[in-house]
């Protein structure tokens, strides 16, 4: 059983959104790729909240809407404050986003990712299941290959793609980035997927067809820690789920199903759940280190891309469009690469140069100092949406008070609460943070 | 050599399927497609009869035309061949006219090496009838050997294998003459973890796909034409209503009356 191993052009370590991007664009330029993933079949580890983008999505499959099983097309994005009580609604809706091609689209990872994986294999890329890679493989410090934890399990090639996720063992053990995530820099999100029926969501969300609507929910939703979570309509179920740092939720003491039934049960959430049933628990690791956490790119023989690269930009959720515009960028540096037979780290920079020109690196480096600002300062978790819901209250009270003696009420009860120029700083610091 | 014919089918995987109670069909939806769990100690007994007597194995599946991904994967455990019995006239068999089929499929395969036995897992996971491998044992008139826990020897010149039988609170030893057919228990283990090469291989490998006329079966006893049962509804049982728990902190005679009192209560015995 110990043929000699042939020669691959390119190992990509892991079928999530970057590595299946990468495999598919290398495979159609006739290149011989391999894809080693750990889990029982492609797309088995894959977890998403739950909205795919079409303009990236289409940079690697053009048209890929018109056949791929998709959910809805998003026409609608809400974003909700909640306190404990209250919600405070803010919605967008556009015909513009109901026209094809559509701009978003609600997906479940499970039929998407099967449907993917054909693209590839198609395209005659070998997807290997049940296969865990376990380390680089190194002459010096050029990476050579990976070897995996099946008997007579080492691969060689010219370069390997590291799309093995949030704990990357090949960025680690290749020394591109540090050991373990700091608790700050990661999230655990937990999802689940409820079963409704389709007139059910189409009435409760207001949409016809194959429309959905998205909402974010802030602040309360999260139990005040920093963090966010999410409704996603599909077709007859509905995507439901927060995530939260990890380093809160510990010195919260909160376990990620409480955080996510403490959700499911607030007023303003419970009647768009009423008489679902759970389908699927997910749970998955969200790199939230965005610029700071980033490691190096690449190296000799390796490029890393997706979350294990933590590219993901928490402000707008969007974290499989990076993954699969990374995997391009890692593709045709791989291309490039190949035509000049040249595989050295300063070859294969190209990869970074094309990330750094790219809305990835603009985008990150826009919101490097978000996620330390909210974690430093939980009044907007907590107390900002208090006073948003309590002054909305007051003002919508008709109770004999004038509206002006209303709104003197709502400005000193804010400034008991805060200082006005704390109020002043903070608000300064969160418009720095994300503008 | 032996040759050996190991049934093989790809199912959903059950520890995943939820059964609409609208509908009353299994959900399928996004649910990976594995082999059968039961036929992986066919798969395992087939390799150790090829590490110690020689052998040739072939695995034989019938299903859609995806169900060559259970045989890919089947292949890297060891197998020398695999053939997908594949057929727009298999569609809707029933266990009668699958074990006429797969029969029919075995035949064809001992065209060129006549067959000396065929192993089956003892049942599916998604239908669990365990019939298919004794009807196929019947119609080919091999001696049939269920639930078998291990196999002691097989006598390649006298032609015989010997089998160790696991039976409710007994075990059985049999011997019986070759051609036979084995459905096997858990205990013959499971395959052992690929090598790399060989999932390789496997995965490279393009299945054959037999249909109707490759393995001259008459179209009339399979499919749905063939079969005489078909599922009127699948459903899920109702859920057991959790029973009483007395309790009365542990003292053992109160909880000793209140166990009488209910039984006297329910009529069982005259209090």
């Amino acid at each position: 059983m110990s043929d000699q191993l042939e020669r691959f052009d390119v190992i990509v370590a892991g079928a999530g959104p970057a590595g299946m991007s990468a495999a598919y664009l290398l495979a159609k330029e006739g290149l011989n790729v391999i894809v080693v993933e750990r889990g029982d079949f492609p797309g088995s580890k894959n977890v998403m909240g739950g909205v795919l983008y079409r303009q990236p999505t289409e940079q690697i499959i053009p048209g890929f809407w018109r056949e791929a099983p998709l959910e809805r097309h998003v026409v609608e994005t809400q974003a909700w404050v909640l306190t404990e009580k209250a919600a405070f609604k803010a919605a967008h809706r556009h015909e513009a986003f109901a026209q094809e091609p559509y701009n978003s689209f609600t997906v479940l990872r499970a039929r998407f990712d099967k449907w993917m994986a054909q693209q590839v294999r198609a395209a005659g890329a070998l997807i290997v299941p049940e296969t865990v890679v376990e380390e680089p493989i190194m002459e010096g410090d050029k990476v050579v290959g990976v070897r995996t934890g099946r008997p007579d399990g080492d691969l060689y090639a010219d370069v390997v793609i590291a799309a093995d996720g949030v704990n990357s063992l090949l960025a680690q053990k290749a020394g591109l980035r540090k050991k373990e995530i700091p608790k700050n820099e990661a999230a655990l999100a937990v999802k689940e997927v409820i079963a409704l029926p389709r007139e059910v969501i189409e009435d409760r969300f207001q949409v016809s067809g194959d429309q959905g609507v998205t909402i974010e929910l802030y602040a309360e939703a999260t139990w005040g820690m920093v963090g966010t979570g999410f409704i996603y309509t599909n077709k007859d179920s509905l995507s439901v789920g927060c995530g939260v740092l990890i380093s809160e939720l510990v010195e919260r003491g909160i376990t990620p199903n409480d955080l996510l039934e403490h959700m499911k049960a607030h007023p303003a959430v419970a009647p768009l759940l009423e008489g679902g049933e759970t389908r699927e628990y997910l749970a998955h690791l969200i790199p939230e280190g965005g610029l700071y956490g980033m490691p190096k790119l690449s190296t000799h023989g390796m490029l890393v891309v997706g979350d294990a690269a933590m590219l993901v930009n928490s402000m707008h959720r969007e974290g499989s469009n990076l993954a699969m515009t990374s995997g391009k960028f890692a593709a045709q540096a791989v291309l490039r690469a190949k035509e000049w037979n040249d595989f050295s780290a300063e070859s294969l920079s190209y990869y970074d140069q094309l990330i750094r020109d790219s809305f990835i690196y603009k985008d990150l480096y826009k919101y490097r100092n978000m996620s330390r600002f909210f974690e430093t300062h939980p009044e907007f978790f907590s107390l900002y949406p208090d006073l948003l819901n309590e002054a909305c209250r007051e003002m919508l009270t008709v109770d004999g008070v004038s509206k002006r003696a209303k709104q003197r009420k709502i400005f000193w009860d804010a400034l008991r609460k805060r200082m006005p120029w704390r109020m002043a700083l903070d608000f300064y610091g969160a418009w720095r943070s994300i503008a | 050599m032996l040759h050996i014919v190991v049934c093989i089918k790809q199912v959903p995987d059950t520890t995943q399927v939820r059964i609409d109670p609208e509908t009353n069909t299994l959900v399928r939806e996004g649910i990976p497609a594995i082999i059968n769990p039961f036929d992986m100690p066919a798969i395992e007994a087939a390799m150790q009869l090829k590490e110690r007597y020689g052998a040739m194995v072939s695995l034989l599946c019938m299903g859609p035309p995806q169900a060559s991904e259970a045989l890919q994967k089947a292949l890297s455990y060891g197998a020398d061949r695999a053939v997908l019995l594949s057929d727009r006239a298999l569609i809707g068999s029933d266990t009668l006219a699958t074990s006429k089929a797969l029969s029919c499929g075995v035949e064809a395969l001992g065209r060129e090496q006549p067959v000396d036995l065929v192993i089956c897992g003892k049942q599916t996971i998604d239908g669990d009838t365990a019939q298919v491998g004794p009807g196929i044992a019947t119609r080919l008139g091999y001696a049939q050997l269920t639930y078998v826990g291990k196999i002691e020897e097989v006598d390649l010149e006298k032609r015989r294998i010997r089998v160790r039988r696991v039976l409710e609170g007994a075990e059985e030893v049999l011997d019986a003459p070759l051609p036979a057919l084995l459905t096997v228990l858990k205990e013959l283990g499971e395959p052992k973890y690929a090598s790399l090469p060989a999932v390789i291989k496997g995965l490279r490998t393009s299945i054959p796909v037999w249909g109707a006329k490759e393995i001259a079966v008459n179209t009339d006893e399979v499919g749905l034409a063939g079969s005489p049962t078909q599922v009127r509804r699948i459903f899920a049982p109702p859920q057991r209503e959790p029973g009483e728990v007395i309790s009365a902190d542990g003292e053992a005679d109160k909880i000793a009356n209140m166990i009488l009192d209910r039984i006297i209560e329910a009529g069982i015995v005259e209090g």
